[in-house]
């Protein structure tokens, strides 16, 4: 995986860097079945290297497929991205660590999860349905709400404008 | 240290999709450099989840230790948003590559100011 | 890649499985892995499929604009449709246990009518998305 991000951020052409991204979003869908995350790593694999793949193809199609040569030197990204590296993993040593059953995570909301009252036994689909409700009502509002907002970006005018014309009210 | 292994892992993708973020000026790398930085996330918030030993949370009278449901759900709802709005970013890439023509920044940039540049000497002119 | 006659085949033969399998995890996402945003997204990507082979104009057909528009805004008010059911027998918004006489079936109830709510609204959007790329892009022969 880390070769697919480091292969990311050296490529150019953008059309690998689409594929790349696949291929990263399967391996990331691979360490979720792996954690025990199943319904993740299914969205993830249909999402992630299905949905956005072809979207991002679809986007490549309307603009250049390559990226220009960049004109700054990346040191200055790099040093910010390392430092904030830094101060991150030294954060993290504070947290509790991995597989620890007393950790704050596995204490308060879930044991009652684990109950089973609405008799589901999946447990992700009871939590996400039934207990969270209202979440999962507001993030399909939200996925609602990207959708009527890229209509609004994209839907052509039923009178186009001549091209010159349009070209100068948008500049 | 091995306990906080995984931690190390997190903070390597939000990194790379950061440094991809800031140093990269084409548009839609910058959007898939969003998208790695987002997958970071989702291993900060699962793999806290995980019990060794443990199975999926679909209770069964086989198993008895399960790991933890909480962050699936938050993430699973996540993914589908981040697509959703990963598209409405690539839907405002493609409209500002309709009206300057290029989605590097350094291009759009240098387009705003010989607009701004033209109009200023317009006015003066005037 | 729309006159290759191995895609063309493939993706006739296999659109009915892959229609099939989001319904299944659709409806099975009680037992097992699966739920409406899965299978939202997965009938969405068969229709994508169906439509990178044959053009978008066919899928157009089948499923069109105005469908679609509706899909995205019906699934939302689905949802919310089923918080005010809640209302209306005496309990709270969201609240399940009171759609029917058994509380666990009302559980059973209210989780399926609000994934039916989410299937709809993900695929509409997937699809709307892909529909808008498409068509701006000139893929559509």
């Amino acid at each position: 995986m880390a070769i697919a991000v480091f292969a990311l951020i050296l490529t150019r052409n953008l059309f690998s860097v689409i594929v790349l991204s696949g291929i990263y979003s399967f391996l990331m869908a691979t360490i979720l079945v792996a954690l025990d995350a199943v319904d993740v790593a299914m969205t993830e694999a249909s999402v992630g290297a299905g949905i956005s793949t072809v979207l991002l193809l679809g986007a490549l199609h309307l603009c250049k497929s390559k990226e220009a040569k960049p004109v700054h030197k990346p040191w200055l990204p790099l040093a910010v991205s390392v430092s904030t590296g830094a101060l991150l993993v030294y954060g993290a040593f504070g947290l509790p660590e991995f597989d620890d059953p007393a950790a704050p995570i596995h204490q308060n909301v879930v044991p009652r999860y684990m109950q089973n009252e609405t008799d589901v036994p999946n447990v992700v689909t009871a939590v996400l349905a039934s207990f969270r409700g209202y979440d999962t009502l507001g993030e399909t509002t939200v996925v609602f709400t990207a959708g009527a907002g890229l209509i609004a970006l994209l839907r052509r005018r039923k009178k186009a404008a001549p091209e010159g014309a349009r070209r100068k009210g948008e500049a | 240290m091995v306990g906080h292994f995984f931690y190390i892992i997190t903070v390597f993708l939000m990194i790379a999709g950061l440094f991809i973020i800031i140093a990269r000026g084409n548009l839609i790398k910058k959007l898939v450099g969003l998208s790695i930085f987002q997958t970071s996330v989702y291993m900060l918030y699962i793999v806290p989840g995980k019990l060794v030993g443990g199975t999926a949370p679909i209770l069964s009278s086989q198993y008895t230790l399960y790991s933890n449901p909480l962050p699936h759900v938050l993430i699973l709802t996540a993914i589908v948003v981040g697509v959703a709005t990963l598209a409405l970013g690539l839907a405002l890439a493609v409209r500002i590559r309709e009206a300057y023509g290029s989605i590097e920044e350094d291009e759009i940039l240098a387009r705003d100011h010989a607009v701004r540049a033209t109009e200023a000497a317009k006015e003066e002119y005037a | 890649m729309s006159n290759d006659l191995v895609l063309r085949v493939i993706g006739r033969l296999l659109i009915p499985f892959i229609l099939l399998f989001a319904l299944y995890v659709q409806f099975h996402g009680d037992f097992g892995p699966g739920g409406g945003f899965q299978a939202g997204v997965i009938i969405a990507a068969g229709l994508i499929f169906f439509a990178l082979t044959h053009g978008v104009n066919t899928v157009r057909k089948v499923v069109p604009d105005w469908l679609v528009e509706t899909m995205v805004a019906s699934g939302v008010l689905i949802y919310a449709g089923v918080g005010l059911a809640g209302l209306l027998f005496g309990g709270n918004y969201l609240d399940y246990f009171v759609l029917d006489h058994n509380p666990v079936h009302g559980q059973h109830r209210g989780i399926f009518w609000v994934e039916v709510g989410v299937a709809t609204t993900v695929s509409g959007v997937m699809l709307k998305i892909y529909y808008m790329f498409a068509s701006r892009s000139g893929l559509e022969d």
